[in-house]
């Protein structure tokens, strides 16, 4: 469907680096993997957590999967401007990609801070401590996303690096795909 | 030099159309899986259903669709299928590790006993937490886990074996 921009070693048979980012999210699916999991097993061995669970903001977790879905969007249309050799358009659909991931963090802040005014912090619980720490991580894997991002699409706008598009679009997926499982553990599983 | 896993796959032609397509049926599926648990309340509430088809009704429309959406993802936004083969059993291995990790280690947390050993404290905050639950203690957010949120220790001994 989509050619890279990028040159291939004959080795991997692939450029190196879309593969360094493929070893990346190989080592991301292991740590959210423990933390999902541990999140899970616990969740089924704690029916009273359901009390907890009770309190999460569906329609805030909702409209978040909206904004992220449509920021991968933007993601996939800045490769495919990329793969047309449209540098600038490139760049256009990465700032609106982070633009998705700002308002993702100002839903975030809100609804935690609507949460902790409720008292229910990191210490109040279990359960509590599992959703800030995984949405918590996730938020950080966002924020690091939208930092590469810029750099990405500041060289983009001048038609260089134009393969770091396609690389830097593949992270955002994943970031994408880890909140399409937290968003039923954390605020629909009640 | 071109690389031969996307090159083999199309062209340098415009996709969009695709993307958005994928996009909408990905955001149809959100509807489904938020609605669906929604539904599936309702109906028990009313007496249709039972806890346990409910339950089922959450699972199918919350965490199937949530893989359903997670394989479209993989496969049309970051184009797994148009890699190496090799990336795909990278991938594939580490889902595998976690699995691995899953299932050692959930048989001693879902039971809170067995054959020869009981998890006394698990069970006793298990207990307290529905308890204080179903009070409606937990304003102040400290009732799902009561040793923790109550400053009261739980039991010392974590497992009795039973003799």
């Amino acid at each position: 469907m989509i050619r890279p921009v990028a040159t291939t070693r004959e080795m991997t048979g692939m450029p190196t680096g879309r593969l360094a980012v493929w070893w990346v999210i190989a080592s991301e699916i292991v740590i959210f993997g423990g933390v999902l999991g541990s999140y899970i097993m616990h969740r089924i061995g704690h029916p009273e957590w359901e009390y907890q669970a009770a309190h999460t903001n569906t329609m805030a977790g909702a409209f978040n999967t909206v904004v992220l879905l449509t920021s991968s969007l933007a993601a996939v249309l800045a490769h495919n401007a990329a793969e047309q050799k449209n540098g600038p358009k490139a760049a256009r659909f990465l700032m609106l990609t982070c633009l998705g991931g700002f308002i993702f963090l100002v839903v975030k802040s809100v609804e935690w801070t609507n949460e902790i005014h409720h008292g229910y912090t990191l210490a109040s619980s279990t359960f509590w401590s599992f959703y800030y720490m995984a949405a918590g991580l996730h938020g950080l894997h966002v924020i690091a996303g939208m930092v590469i991002m810029l750099f990405v699409a500041a060289d983009a706008r001048k038609n260089k690096e134009l393969q770091r598009v396609e690389n830097i679009g593949i992270y955002w997926h994943f970031v994408d795909l880890v909140w399409i499982f937290l968003f039923p553990l954390l605020y629909i599983a009640k | 030099m071109s690389d031969t896993a996307h090159a083999s796959a199309g062209s340098h032609g415009d996709h969009s159309k695709h993307y958005i397509k994928i996009w909408a049926i990905l955001l149809a599926l959100l509807v489904v899986s938020v609605v669906g648990p929604i539904i599936g309340e309702k109906l028990e509430h009313g007496g249709t259903i039972n806890h346990h088809m409910r339950l089922i009704l959450t699972l199918i429309t919350a965490f199937g669709i949530a893989i359903v959406k997670a394989f479209m993802v993989v496969k049309h936004f970051m184009h797994i299928n148009l890699e190496k083969k090799y990336v795909t059993y990278m991938v594939t291995a580490m889902v595998g590790f976690m699995l691995v990790f899953f299932g050692g280690t959930a048989p001693d947390v879902l039971e809170h006993e067995g054959t020869h050993w009981e998890n006394v404290s698990a069970k006793e905050v298990v207990k307290r937490g529905q308890a204080a639950g179903a009070a409606g203690a937990e304003h102040h957010g400290g009732a799902a886990h009561p040793a923790e949120g109550s400053h009261v220790p739980a039991a010392p001994v974590e497992q009795e074996v039973k003799h």
